[in-house]
């Protein structure tokens, strides 16, 4: 999974039906500082995660369509999986 | 996923057979704050998106799976019409990254 905080919603109407019901967030990649790395992207939310959390996010659409459980014809790729509370590095 | 802009079209006539009657469309890849973020790439559209719309597409396997029949080469699909985007605002929780200092030479 990748370490990533939460940007904001990403509000979109007319969209594939996969998504329609889902919240769609933007997120940005952090290192193990927090520091940001990388470009943002988007990511459905699972977990109700909110602007400024430190989330987990899965980015393999396999695991996705066994954890969504909507069949196989699911266009998704990045999924948040988890809220983190704390990451510890020993320096 | 990612955001993007639809910065033209593209037609090819002689292309695999799965893919006749697809709508493609080239899309300039963004970040949350609309900066470009990677070359622009051609993505097949779904949600009949047109020029100068800000969209967001799916990469890889899953593009192919946007659409019917799903047994078709394609990397790039345009899943949604983006009506907005958030703003970066909230402040990270100071509190979640912790650097442990390990005692010895440091």
């Amino acid at each position: 999974m990748k370490l990533c905080r939460v940007i904001g919603p990403v509000v979109a109407t007319a969209k594939h039906k996969s998504y329609a019901g889902r919240k769609l967030l933007s997120v940005q990649p952090v290192d193990e500082q927090g520091a940001a790395t990388g470009s943002s992207f988007l990511a459905v939310d699972d977990v109700q995660a909110g602007p400024g959390d430190v989330v987990l996010v899965m980015q393999e659409g396999n695991g996705i369509r066994q954890l969504l459980k909507m069949g196989s014809q699911v266009p998704i790729r990045s999924l948040i999986v988890g809220i983190v509370d704390r990451v510890t590095v020993s320096a | 996923m990612n955001l993007g802009r639809v910065i033209g079209t593209v037609v090819a006539t002689q292309k695999y057979e799965g893919l006749q009657g697809k709508k493609f469309l080239l899309v300039q890849p963004l970040d949350h704050a609309l900066r470009t973020a990677g070359d622009p790439l051609v993505a097949v559209d779904t949600v009949q998106a047109g020029k100068g719309e800000l969209i967001y597409f799916v990469n890889s396997r899953e593009a192919a799976l946007a659409l019917d029949p799903f047994f078709v080469p394609v990397d790039a699909a345009i899943v949604g019409i983006v009506d907005d985007v958030a703003p970066e605002t909230a402040q990270p929780h100071p509190d979640v990254f912790v650097i442990e200092k390990t005692g010895g030479a440091l």
